[in-house]
């Protein structure tokens, strides 16, 4: 049985198939303006026997492909559960959205929080600043962890925050110091939900923004735990989608 | 009923002749029938008396209205409320009708924002928004609207809304205790009285008993529909139980009740023969929280579109609505009076300190409807359902029970966010149940 999960963020499309559970092959496509063409062009490339989507696009794409729809919650939690076996739980920081998942016996989802409306503490908002400091994403990362300390930026909103840090490069602050100071809001934020939903160690912090050095930094520190980034951590909810198909089947 | 159901009345004058502004009112009435089209009319296997609602949904603001106005061509009155605290049994015994306002829907915004914060709950912004751009033809028709302090908001909002129209505010105290029931059995009467003066009635053992057994009858039919809710595949959707309690708050109370108790005895042959709406697997949901007024219908759509089923709402259009009874054998007025007073300062609203007793219900319930996830809804800004929430939350986890917390209004804005935070609860509770 091959199976193929894609995870339709607002970013990126990401795809993996495996082949009787063992991964065979993984993709990771910017969702640019159509993301169904995207995931046509992905279906595509490989064979499979079904397709499990997740991610915004899922239910797009279950109409388009006939895929299984399942939510990116269930899928990050599956997904890190299978590459770490004692994870406990799961932070997510995508695109457009953040999840703090807690996970119960057998890495099933026992609680869980996200974002519920605006892309304040997403990757998105790192994105924004990133733009307004005049930095690349992987500079503002960068820029951050070279940074003695940082700067205090409290608006959540990313539009106020935008207004915030042009304000702060107005009164001549330095650049990396803002950058960690993003970040710290950020970290600050994301912290706060995982112990919301009672996040205990170890943590798996997938998504995007894990691949982000002076985030993962950020969240290690303030984390009480152990913090485990997988290697290729954006493709971690296709991959539980693709399991789940497997198990399904 | 019968015929008017295939004609169409045209109502205009009669919105005229109340002072509705028509073209926006035109809007309104373009846009319910689509949102109840899309929530109600896409179901499946629904009872064959929730035809009944379709028909009243589509006469909302016509044949409805008509009755009030011939009601008050025949020399009685119409008394308007927003909260099941003010007591229809009183209304009724003096020859009035009482009916609750429009309050569910985005509306006239723009022109309440101008009096009331931008974060202002829903439910004020609607009520003040369908009054300031003169929408509502219940409002428009009511020769008394009747408010309570229930919360702060409202109270100030009030305020406001007394510049508008004739109002009444009843003083509900926030606690329970001996003193809070003397004063509430003091507003009762000041209600009375005032009552007695707009109506030109006096309240007599019988007129009162009279209501006080109709009310309750209403309340017995809303309990029988929703007993049949506990039964596995739950035998009617929660949208369209909702629909029952939110019509209760304006409907004609006799027919109401007949038409409810059909409807019950179609729920009790469906649980005889194991038929449902939902499959049996599908998760089981009881809804707590803020009110829902016409036509929000949000969450539960959501959940019941994501495969789930809502089988209990614990909420002022829910339990708290028909859960208790008026004792109907009070030898005198004001021994029944006092059992009002009782009935409804025994319900469990979270403007209340402290509140324990509504956790206790939502428990009690959850095991009565075989619940298998909890979900407390509250809106944006309502801040003693929202801080209630943690209150809820921690009490039903360690009874084992998963709870997802939605703070949300009236807009469309999260419904992406939110049917995917409903779709994990509902992987969640499937997961769990393996």
């Amino acid at each position: 049985m091959r199976v193929l999960g894609l995870d339709i963020g607002s970013r990126s499309v990401d795809a993996v198939w495996l082949d009787g559970g063992r991964m065979v092959r993984r993709e990771i496509r910017d969702t640019g303006h159509d993301p169904l063409a995207v995931c046509a062009a992905l279906i595509a490339l490989d064979r499979h026997d079904r397709v499990v989507a997740t991610g915004y696009g899922r239910h797009a794409a279950a109409s388009a492909f006939g895929a299984t729809a399942l939510t990116e919650i269930t899928a990050f939690a599956l997904g890190a559960a299978s590459l770490h076996p004692t994870a406990a739980a799961v932070l997510d920081i995508g695109g457009q959205d953040t999840k703090t998942i807690a996970l119960g016996e057998g890495g099933r989802v026992s609680d869980f929080e996200m974002n519920d409306k605006c892309a304040a503490g997403t990757g998105k908002f790192l994105e924004v600043m990133a733009r307004t400091l005049g930095f690349s994403l992987e500079e503002l990362g960068d820029a951050a962890l070279a940074a003695e300390s940082g700067v205090r930026v409290s608006a959540m909103c990313t539009v106020f925050a935008e207004s915030e840090v042009t304000g702060l490069l107005h009164r001549g602050e330095d650049r990396g110091r803002i950058a960690l100071g993003v970040h710290e809001s950020v970290a600050t934020r994301t912290l706060g939900t995982l112990a919301r939903v009672g996040a205990s160690s170890p943590l798996v912090f997938a998504g995007g923004v894990a691949r982000n050095p002076a985030m993962v930094r950020l969240v290690r520190d303030g984390f009480d735990g152990e913090v485990l980034v997988p290697d290729d951590p954006q493709t971690v909810g296709a991959l539980g989608a693709a399991l789940h198909g497997t198990a399904e089947s | 009923m019968e015929q008017t159901m295939t004609e169409t009345v045209d109502y205009t004058g009669m919105w005229t002749d109340l002072g509705i502004n028509l073209p926006a009112h035109c809007a309104l009435l373009n846009a319910i029938p689509k949102m109840y089209a899309d929530a109600y009319l896409t179901q499946d296997a629904r009872p064959e008396g929730m035809k009944y609602f379709d028909f009243v949904l589509s006469e909302i603001h016509g044949l409805r209205i008509q009755e009030l106005v011939d009601h008050k061509l025949a020399g009685g009155k119409v008394v308007g409320t927003f909260c099941l605290y003010v007591p229809e049994e009183i209304i009724r015994a003096l020859g009035g009708v009482a009916v609750g306002l429009c309050a569910g829907a985005e509306w006239g915004y723009n022109e309440v924002e101008r009096v009331l914060p931008r974060n202002t709950c829903a439910l004020i912004k609607s009520f003040m928004g369908f009054k300031m751009d003169r929408v509502c033809p219940y409002v428009e028709s009511a020769d008394l609207i009747v408010g309570e302090t229930t919360c702060d908001g409202k109270k100030k909002a009030y305020e406001l809304f007394s510049e508008m129209a004739p109002m009444h505010v009843m003083e509900l105290p926030q606690m329970k205790r001996p003193e809070d029931r003397t004063l509430w059995r003091s507003e009762i009467d000041r209600l009375v009285t005032r009552l007695e003066e707009l109506t030109g009635n006096k309240l007599t053992v019988e007129g009162l008993r009279n209501a006080i057994r109709e009310v309750n009858g209403k309340r017995r039919a809303l309990q029988r529909l929703n007993a049949a809710r506990a039964a596995s595949p739950a035998p009617i959707s929660g949208k369209d139980a909702l629909l029952a309690v939110q019509v209760a708050f304006y409907d004609d109370v006799p027919r109401f009740t007949q038409m409810v108790n059909a409807i019950a005895d179609e729920l009790e042959a469906r649980v005889r023969d194991g038929v449902g709406v939902a499959s049996a697997d599908a998760p089981r949901i009881l809804v707590t929280g803020s009110p829902m007024a016409i036509p929000n219908w949000k969450v539960h759509d959501i959940v019941e579109k994501a495969g789930g089923v809502v089988v209990a709402e614990e909420m002022c259009t829910g339990s708290r609505y028909y859960d208790s009874l008026v004792d109907e054998d009070a030898p005198t007025v004001e021994g029944m009076l006092d059992d009002i007073a009782s009935k409804y300062l025994g319900v469990n609203c979270a403007c209340f300190t402290p509140n324990t007793a509504r956790t206790d219900d939502i428990l009690e319930m959850a095991k009565t409807y075989r619940a298998d996830g909890i979900l407390h809804y509250a809106l944006q800004f309502c801040t003693p359902y929202q801080i209630e929430a943690h209150t809820v939350e921690r009490a039903a986890k360690d009874a084992g029970i998963p709870v997802l917390r939605v703070d949300t209004d009236y807009s469309t804005e999260d419904a992406g966010q939110l049917s995917t935070r409903v779709e994990a609860f509902l992987e969640l509770l499937r997961a769990v149940r393996v």
